[in-house]
C-alpha cells in the first residue's frame, strides 16, 4: 500500500524517529551518577545494535528463500540486509566507543562486549569480502547465503553469550545490571521500543533501496 | 586554635559538598530551564528530516528508472 507514493512503513519510519528523537530528549530519565544525561544513549546507541540484529535476522531468512527457490532477487536482497546492517553496527561501535570516553573514560576498555562487537563487525566484513572474491552469481549466492548463518550465529556468541561469561563494564552484561533495572517507572521504554521499530524500519529502508537498485542491474544484464 | 577550627570547617563542608552532589545528580536542568534544549532537539530534527527527504528522492529517482524498465 503507497501513501504519497511511498510505501506505509516508511511513513512509519518517519513518525517513530521524529518521536524518538523528541522524545528521546524530553522524556524524564532516572538521575544516575556518572550517566547522568547520556543515559539517553539508550534511545540512540543501544538502538542500532538491537537494529542491526534484526536486519541480520531478515538476511538469514532471505538466504533460506534463496537456498529453497534459487531466485536471485533473495540473494540480493540477504545482501542489502547485511550491507545496512554493517552500517548500523559501526555507527554502534563509534557511539559506544564516543559515550565510553565520557562515562568510562577511555574510547576503547579491554572488555569482552567491546572486543566482541568488534570481532562480530569483522565477522560481517569477511560477508562482503567473501562475496566479492567469487564471479559465479548462484555459487556466490549459496555460499553467501550458509555463511551468512554462519556469521549470525558467532555474532550472537560475541556480543550476547560471551561478555555475560565474564567480567565486563557494559551495561546487562557480567553481572552488571542493565539499564531495564533502572527504569524502575517503564518512562524510557515508551521512547525506546518505537526507536527500535524507527531506526529498524530505517535500516530497512536503505536496503531496501540498495536492493532496488541492484535489481535493475540484474534485470539489465539478463537481458 | 582559629587555624585548626578553619581547617576543620573547611574540610567538614568540603565533606558535605561532595554528599550533596552525589545525592543530587547533575542534569542538564538549567539547559532545559531557559529552553535551550529545545536548540538541540531542532536542529538533530532538522539533520534527520534531511536525511529522510534525501531518502524519499532516491527512493523516487528509483521509481523513475524501474518504470523506465519495465
Amino acid at each position: 500500500m503507497k501513501v504519497a507514493g511511498l510505501q506505509w512503513w516508511k511513513w512509519l519510519c518517519v513518525l517513530l524517529l521524529t518521536y524518538t528523537v523528541w522524545q528521546g530528549f524530553m522524556v524524564e530519565v532516572p538521575r544516575m551518577a556518572i550517566l547522568h544525561e547520556t543515559i539517553r544513549n539508550l534511545f540512540f546507541h543501544v538502538t542500532m545494535w538491537f537494529s542491526m540484529i534484526i536486519l541480520m535476522i531478515a538476511s538469514i531468512v532471505y538466504g533460506i528463500r534463496y537456498l529453497r527457490s534459487g531466485n536471485l532477487e533473495y540473494d540480493i536482497k540477504a545482501s542489502a540486509c547485511i550491507h545496512s546492517g554493517i552500517f548500523l553496527g559501526v555507527l554502534g561501535l563509534l557511539t559506544g566507543s564516543l559515550w565510553a570516553k565520557y562515562t568510562w573514560g577511555a574510547w576503547w576498555v579491554n572488555d569482552a562486549k567491546l572486543n566482541g562487537a568488534a570481532a562480530a563487525m569483522l565477522v560481517y566484513a569477511a560477508y562482503l569480502i567473501l562475496r566479492s572474491s567469487l564471479e559465479d552469481e548462484h555459487k556466490r549466492a549459496r555460499i553467501a547465503a550458509v555463511y551468512s548463518i554462519f556469521a549470525f550465529t558467532l555474532m550472537l556468541a560475541f556480543i550476547i553469550i560471551l561478555p555475560r561469561m565474564t567480567d565486563s563494564l557494559h551495561p546487562g552484561n557480567g553481572g552488571n545490571p542493565g539499564f531495564s533495572n533502572y527504569d524502575l517507572d517503564s518512562k524510557m521504554r515508551t521512547v525506546f521500543y518505537p526507536a527500535v521499530i524507527g531506526w529498524t524500519l530505517l535500516g530497512a529502508w536503505i536496503s531496501e533501496l540498495e536492493f532496488r537498485i541492484r535489481r535493475i542491474k540484474l534485470h539489465r544484464d539478463q537481458r | 586554635m582559629n587555624f585548626l577550627r578553619t581547617l576543620l570547617l573547611t574540610f567538614l563542608s568540603l565533606i558535605i559538598a561532595q554528599a550533596v552532589r552525589a545525592q543530587d545528580n547533575e542534569m542538564a536542568d538549567v539547559m532545559r530551564a531557559n529552553g535551550k534544549i529545545y536548540v538541540v532537539v531542532g536542529v538533530v530534527l532538522v539533520i534527520l528530516l534531511g536525511i529522510i527527504v534525501y531518502l524519499i528522492t532516491l527512493d523516487r529517482k528509483i521509481q523513475r528508472i524501474e518504470k523506465q524498465q519495465d
